[in-house]
């Protein structure tokens, strides 16, 4: 496979005047900036519970309580961000279902794995396999000393040896973008609270919540925060939905596969487990919103059947656009 | 007395801010340096552990190939050629024969139905073919990081600071002949 590198070795895949090292800074910056967002949401929500709570009792509004309810929002996104960044590849994985794999149980893979961290000068991450009939991959960690690449077991059959390399590429550029420690602090942090808005505001809409108007004044005050809390939820939610497509841009599916070719330097690979993946209809069940721009192609869109969709959360750019992009480089 | 005390306090900040620029791009050619030569090491690893696979595959294959001892030897003997190399060009020379004669021998194992069929050489086969992209693309990270820090050798300005703490640049890694290029096709 690096033999067939001739034709491209004199330049690199990645666009010009960018290398890796910008893209690692720019991710950095990134979640910098992420976890300071959350950081002033947090704080915002529980001022403005506290303020709503303090203004139904009679107490009349003190700044103590104000300062408080700021603290506990700070230490709410504290522990949640350092859950998130320590934990959240575990959570990721098991939510997706993907189980560890030992390398006697598919040699193949592994050290096809292998030679890609050893091509990026990478530590060997972890692997992972997801018992799922779609075609789909992703990479998770909070660095690349801490990363892990899972599969699912349809997309591991259906592929050649330099499919499946094109594929291991794409996700261990992921790894060296440090694309994997963005995207999983969006997905726990950012995505759970989606997902909670979603179940929040179908039981706000079906009215399951309101019902308890007869419980007296303790239980009004509690249904009213509840209520308070599911409004702000529901208002934040399009805002998250919108944070989470701008820091996860189409271009990071672009340059994970410019990084890809970089390391193969065969872009036939990736072009051919492209064209695979682009034919397949099948439904990936454990992806959803919170995780669906960890993946390699988008598994909500694809299983609708319309990729090419320009909706909110196209995470993903078009997948034919990325295979023309790529056989761009097979002169 | 003022006047003079300002220029100093101007000469010695600007002294200082170049200073801490020197020093960051002296760390940073360092770093570069480090991983030039960690890139190095890696394909040695991936080398010794090819000489390490050998004897295995051989020992296999002498059980079912009875026929192809000419073969087999010359396995051996490469892999002791390539351990024993003294200079690079010599090891690099030894290495083609290696890929060459564990190529032949590949080749001649489709002729040996319980040989294909057995799990033991199946398993060495895929090592060693994996082993052998490991080798290349080993090659090709050495290589990557050599040309950054070439790279960084000759821009400017931290070719100054490359002079100046006598920085050489490195030689990349390159394959004399077009036998050596080929690694051995095997067909699965």
């Amino acid at each position: 496979m690096p033999e067939s590198s001739a034709s491209i070795n004199t330049r690199s895949a990645y666009p010009p005047d960018l290398t890796y090292h910008d893209l690692i800074a720019r991710n950095r910056r990134k979640s910098a900036m992420l976890v300071m967002a959350m950081g002033v949401l947090s704080v915002a929500v529980c001022a403005a519970v506290s303020v709503a709570f303090m203004a139904y009792g009679s107490g009349g509004i003190s700044l103590v309580g104000l300062v408080a309810a700021c603290a506990v929002g700070l230490i709410i996104v504290s522990l949640t961000g350092c859950w998130s960044y320590f934990s959240g590849d575990r959570a990721l994985l098991s939510m997706s279902g993907a189980r560890q794999l030992a390398k006697a149980e598919d040699p193949e893979l592994f050290n096809v794995v292998e030679e890609m961290s050893i091509a990026a000068g990478l530590p060997m991450p972890k692997v992972y396999v997801m018992q799922e009939a779609a075609l789909n991959a992703f990479a998770t960690g909070r660095s690349p000393e801490h990363a892990a690449v899972a599969i699912t077991t349809g997309l591991r059959q259906r592929l050649t040896r330099d499919e499946l390399a094109g594929v291991m590429a794409h996700e261990i550029a992921h790894i060296r973008h440090n694309d994997i420690r963005l995207t999983m602090l969006v997905a726990t942090m950012v995505g759970l609270i989606v997902l909670a808005a979603d179940v929040a505001s179908r039981s706000l809409r079906y009215g399951r919540i309101g019902g308890g108007r007869s419980r007296g004044k303790g239980g009004g005050a509690a249904v009213l925060i509840v209520l308070l809390v599911v409004i702000l939820l529901a208002i934040v939610a399009p805002l998250l939905a919108k944070l989470i497509q701008m820091a996860v841009s189409r271009e990071r599916e672009y340059l994970a596969d410019a990084g890809a070719v970089e390391l193969t330097r065969y872009p036939k690979g990736l072009a051919d487990a492209l064209k695979k993946l682009a034919a397949d209809t099948e439904p990936l069940t454990v992806a959803n919103r919170a995780t669906a721009h960890l993946f390699i192609v988008n598994p909500i869109l694809n299983a609708k059947g319309r990729e090419n969709l320009n909706s909110v959360f196209s995470t993903h750019p078009p997948i034919h656009e990325r295979i023309r992009r790529i056989e761009a480089l097979m002169v | 007395m003022i006047p003079f005390l300002i220029g100093l306090g101007v000469v010695i900040v600007i002294v200082v801010i170049i200073l801490l620029f020197v020093i960051g791009i002296y760390n940073g050619l360092v770093a570069k340096r480090v991983r030039c030569e960690n890139g190095w090491s890696q394909i040695d690893v991936q080398l010794k552990r090819r000489y390490d696979l050998i004897p295995n595959l051989v020992e296999t294959v002498k059980g079912y190939a009875t026929h192809e001892k000419e073969t087999l030897q010359s396995v051996i003997q490469a892999r002791q050629q390539a351990i024993d190399a003294d200079s690079v060009a010599d090891q690099g020379q030894a290495e083609g024969f290696l890929t060459a004669a564990l190529g032949k021998l590949f080749a001649l194992s489709e002729a040996y139905p319980d040989l294909k069929a057995n799990q033991n050489f199946m398993q060495l086969q895929e090592e060693l073919t994996s082993t052998e992209n490991k080798i290349g693309f080993a090659r090709q990270h050495y290589n990557d990081t050599v040309s950054r820090y070439n790279t960084e050798c000759q821009k400017f300005p931290s070719n100054i600071v490359a002079g100046m703490f006598n920085f050489q640049q490195r030689e990349f890694f390159e394959v004399e002949d077009a036998a050596q290029r080929e690694a051995p096709k095997v067909q699965f």
